[in-house]
C-alpha cells in the first residue's frame, strides 16, 4: 500500500523538476528589490507583458534591498546571475566594472532621448551597461497647516529656509527634518546643496562646498534641525514628518504612498537654491536594468529584449505614474509633468538630474565616503565646515 | 591526513554494510584473533575515523575562513574579484592604508574603551547579581530566569527598542531625566560625539550582564557553604568573607569570564551599527565595525580583511592570556 503511493510521490517531483527548471531556453530569471506592494505588483505586471512580447517564461526572484549587492557578488562568483538585473544607478560602475555585465550596445540598445544624467549612470568606461526606464530625486516637502498658520510661503533660497525654518521650529517642533546620517542616504541628502552651491566630489575641500555645509551647521545649531538627523534614515525623517514633529522635510516621491495614508495635507517644491534664481542641481535617483554576462547568447538577447520592452514608452509612463516617480526620456517626462502636477516639481528636474558616479565612476563610494564624514564632523564633531572638508578629503 | 582517516570512515562503513550481523559480536571475537599489533592498528584506525567529523568540520568552518581571511589581507580583493576570480597580491600594501589611515587610531582607541568600559560594568554588576542571587529568598530561581532576557532578544530587536529609549527629543529615558530637578536639557544620547560611545557601552553592558551573572553563579555554587560558616564563627561575615573566601575561591571562574569577556567584547558588530552605525561623527567606529564598512560599504574586501586580522592577532593575544592562566588553574 505504501509502495506505490510513495513511488507516485517521487514521480510527480521528477516531472516537475523537468518542466519547471530544465534550462530550456525560454525561462528567464529577472531579479530586483521590489518586495513591497504596490510596487512589486506594477513591476511584475510589466515583466510578464514583456515575456510575453518576448516569447519567453519568467521566473522572478525580488531580494531584500540591503541584501542585493552581496547576492550579486555571490551570484557573480558561483557564475549563476540572473538573465536580467536590477541594480541601484550609482552601484552599475562597480558592478560593470567587475566584469559581469554585458554591453547593451551590442543588442542595439539605444539612448536617444534619455536625459543625459541618466545615460551617463549607466555607462561605464564608454560602454552603456544599464537602461533606466523611471527616474526620482529630492525635493522640499512641506505641511501646509503648519506654514499657513505660520504665514510662512515656501522657502525658494537658502536664506529663506533658514529664516523659515527657524520661524517653524516651535511648541515642540522642528522647523526642518533631513537625513545627515552616516552612510550613502545621508550623503545623497547633501548633494543637492553641496552641488547646488557649486561643490565636486573630485575635490571636497573647496569654498563652494564649505557654503553648502555652513547652511546646514547654521540651521543645526540654531535648533531648526533636530540633532537626531544625524542618525535619521530617509525613513525616519519621513515618520517624523507624518508624526508632525516637523514642518518641513527633504525627501523624495517614493514617500507619496505612506504619507497619502498618513493623511497629512503636504506640497512639494524644489531644494532651495543658494540664491534666487540660481539652479538647483539634484542628485539622479532610480534603478538601471542590466543584463548580465551569463555566457549564454540567445538569453542574454532574450533578456536585452526585456530590457528594452520595460523601457519602452509606454512603460516609463506606466511605471512612472503607478510608483510616483518620472519618465527618464525628457519628452515623456515633460509631458507626465503636464498631466500629473503632483510630481511636475520632481518631472522638471530631470533633464538636469546629475548623476553620482558620473564622475569619478567606480571611484564615488569613497567620495560618498567623504562627504558624509564632513558633513556629521562638522554637525556634531566640532569641527568647522572647511576644516571638517579639509580632514575628510585627506582622509 | 584528513585523506587517510577519510579512507578509515569509508572502510569500516562498507565493511559494517557487507557483514552486519559480525558488527554486534565485534569485540570479543577481536580478542581471539593471534595478530594483536593488527588489531590495534585497527583499534586506532576507529579511533582516527571518531575524529574525522570534528577534523572536517573545524577544517571547514574555523580553518578555511581564518586561512582565506589571512590570504585576503594580503590581496587587492574587490567586485572585481567575485566575477574574474583573480585578486593579486599586494604585499602589505592594504595593512600599510589601514594602518595610516587617520581613523585607525580612533577605531583602536574606541575598541580599547569599548571593551574596557563594557567589561568592568558587565563583570561588576554581573558579580553583584551573582552574589546577591546565592541567598534564598522568594522567586529567586523566577527572577534569576529573567535575568537572562536581554541575551534571548534578538539584538536586531533590543537595538531598536535601546534607539527609541535613548532618542534625544522623544526617548524614554530623557522623559524620565527630565522629572529630576537637576537635569537641564535633553543629552544627546546617541547623536552627540562625547556622549555616543558611553551610550553604546551602556547597552552592551546591559546585554552582557547576563552572561557575567550566570557564569558567575555558577563559580559561587561551587564554593562549599562550611566555608563561610567556619568563617563566620571567626567574625567574617559581609565584605570580609566576599574578600577572603568568595574572591580567592571565585579566581580561575573570573578568569575565564574576564578572557572570554575581551575576546567576544572586541569583535561586537551588531550592537554598535543598530544604535549608531558608528556615529554620529565616527565617535563609536571601532575596529570591527570599520572592517564591516571598508568590506561591505567600499566593497573594499582586502583592506576590511586586514582590519579583520588586526582584529583576531589581538583576540589571539587574549587567548593565550586565557589558555596560560587557564593551565595555572588546573594545576594549582
Amino acid at each position: 500500500m505504501l509502495l506505490p503511493l510513495s513511488l507516485a510521490a517521487c514521480g510527480g517531483g521528477s516531472s516537475d523538476q523537468g518542466s519547471g527548471s530544465g534550462g530550456d531556453a525560454g525561462t528567464l530569471t529577472i531579479q530586483d528589490y521590489y518586495n513591497d506592494d504596490p510596487g512589486k505588483t506594477v513591476w511584475e505586471g510589466v515583466y510578464n507583458a514583456c515575456a510575453e512580447t518576448a516569447g519567453v517564461e519568467l521566473d522572478i526572484v525580488h531580494v531584500p534591498g540591503s541584501d542585493l549587492i552581496s547576492k550579486v557578488l555571490q551570484q557573480a562568483q558561483s557564475k549563476t546571475m540572473p538573465d536580467v538585473l536590477m541594480l541601484d544607478n550609482p552601484d552599475l560602475q562597480q558592478i560593470a566594472a567587475s566584469g559581469a555585465l554585458a554591453d547593451l550596445e551590442q543588442f542595439d540598445v539605444s539612448t536617444d532621448g534619455y536625459a543625459e544624467g541618466i545615460v551617463q549612470a549607466s555607462t561605464y568606461d564608454g560602454k552603456l551597461y544599464g537602461l533606466q526606464p523611471i527616474t526620482n530625486s529630492i525635493a522640499l516637502f512641506y505641511n501646509k497647516q503648519l506654514l499657513a498658520d505660520a504665514g510662512i510661503q515656501p522657502p525658494t533660497t537658502w536664506d529663506e529656509l533658514k529664516t523659515a525654518s527657524a520661524a517653524l521650529t516651535k511648541d515642540g517642533k522642528y522647523g526642518l527634518a533631513l537625513s545627515a546620517i552616516n552612510t550613502y542616504e545621508g550623503t545623497w541628502q547633501f548633494l543637492p546643496f553641496f552641488w547646488s552651491a557649486g561643490g565636486d566630489e573630485k575635490d571636497i575641500n573647496t569654498p563652494e562646498a564649505a557654503q553648502a555645509l555652513q547652511l546646514w551647521v547654521d540651521m543645526f545649531q540654531a535648533g531648526s534641525i533636530s540633532q537626531s538627523a544625524v542618525n535619521w534614515t530617509q525613513a525616519d525623517v519621513n515618520d517624523q514628518f507624518k508624526a508632525g514633529n516637523a514642518a518641513m522635510m527633504v525627501n523624495g516621491p517614493w514617500q507619496f504612498p505612506s504619507l497619502a495614508e498618513s493623511g497629512i495635507d503636504y506640497g512639494v517644491v524644489p531644494i532651495p537654491a543658494p540664491t534666487a534664481g540660481a539652479p538647483t542641481v539634484s542628485p539622479l535617483g532610480g534603478e538601471t536594468w542590466t543584463v548580465p554576462e551569463t555566457g549564454n547568447p540567445d538569453k542574454q538577447a532574450k533578456a536585452a529584449e526585456i530590457v528594452k520592452c520595460i523601457n519602452s514608452d509606454d512603460n516609463q509612463l506606466l511605471l512612472a505614474e503607478k510608483n510616483n516617480t518620472v519618465p527618464t526620456k525628457t519628452a515623456i517626462a515633460e509631458q507626465y509633468g503636464e498631466t500629473n502636477p503632483a510630481v511636475k516639481g520632481f518631472a522638471d528636474l530631470v533633464p538636469d538630474l546629475r548623476a553620482r558616479t558620473g564622475e569619478l565612476g567606480e571611484q564615488w563610494p569613497e567620495a560618498a565616503t567623504k562627504i558624509y564624514t564632513a558633513v556629521q564632523e562638522a554637525l556634531v564633531g566640532g569641527k568647522s565646515p572647511e576644516q571638517a572638508l579639509a580632514d575628510a578629503q585627506n582622509g | 591526513m584528513s585523506t587517510r582517516a577519510d579512507a578509515g570512515t569509508l572502510a569500516s562503513a562498507s565493511d559494517a554494510a557487507a557483514r552486519p550481523p559480525r558488527d554486534g559480536v565485534q569485540p570479543p571475537s577481536r580478542g581471539g584473533r593471534p595478530a594483536r599489533s593488527s588489531a590495534r592498528t585497527k583499534a586506532r584506525i576507529a579511533e582516527l575515523a571518531f575524529l574525522v567529523p570534528a577534523l572536517v568540520y573545524l577544517v571547514l568552518f574555523f580553518g578555511y575562513p581564518v586561512v582565506k581571511n589571512l590570504l585576503m589581507g594580503f590581496q587587492e580583493y574587490t567586485t572585481k574579484t567575485f566575477f574574474t576570480g583573480e585578486a593579486p597580491f599586494v604585499g602589505l600594501d592594504n595593512y600599510s592604508a589601514v594602518l595610516s589611515s587617520s581613523l585607525f587610531d580612533k577605531a583602536l582607541l574606541n575598541t580599547v574603551l569599548f571593551t574596557a568600559g563594557s567589561i568592568l560594568g558587565q563583570f561588576v554588576i554581573g558579580l553583584a547579581i551573582a552574589v546577591f542571587f546565592r541567598r534564598s529568598f522568594p522567586l529567586n530561581n523566577v527572577l534569576r530566569a529573567l535575568l537572562l532576557l536581554p541575551w534571548l532578544v534578538p539584538l536586531i530587536a533590543s537595538a531598536a527598542v535601546w534607539r527609541w529609549i535613548l532618542d534625544t527629543d522623544y526617548g524614554a529615558l530623557n522623559r524620565a531625566l527630565q522629572l529630576l530637578p537637576f537635569v537641564d536639557g535633553n543629552p544627546a544620547w546617541l547623536t552627540s560625539t562625547s556622549l555616543a560611545l558611553i551610550a553604546v557601552i551602556g547597552v552592551n553592558i546591559w546585554l552582557g550582564i547576563p552572561f557575567n551573572a550566570t557564569i558567575l553563579y555558577g563559580g559561587l555554587q561551587e564554593i562549599p557553604e562550611e566555608l563561610y560558616e567556619a568563617g563566620a564563627l571567626d567574625g567574617a561575615t559581609g565584605w570580609r568573607a566576599f574578600r577572603h573566601i568568595t574572591w580567592p575561591l571565585l579566581r580561575p571562574v573570573v578568569t575565564v569570564v574576564l578572557v572570554l569577556g575581551v575576546v567576544y567584547t572586541l569583535k561586537v558588530l551588531d550592537i554598535i551599527l543598530g544604535l549608531t552605525n558608528g556615529g554620529p561623527a565616527n565617535s563609536t567606529q571601532t575596529i570591527a565595525t570599520l572592517s564591516y564598512v571598508r568590506s561591505f560599504k567600499e566593497f573594499d574586501f582586502g583592506q576590511g580583511a586586514a582590519l579583520g586580522n588586526v582584529l583576531v592577532l589581538l583576540s589571539l593575544l587574549f587567548a593565550v592570556v586565557y589558555l596560560r592562566l587557564n593551565r595555572k588553574a588546573v594545576d594549582e
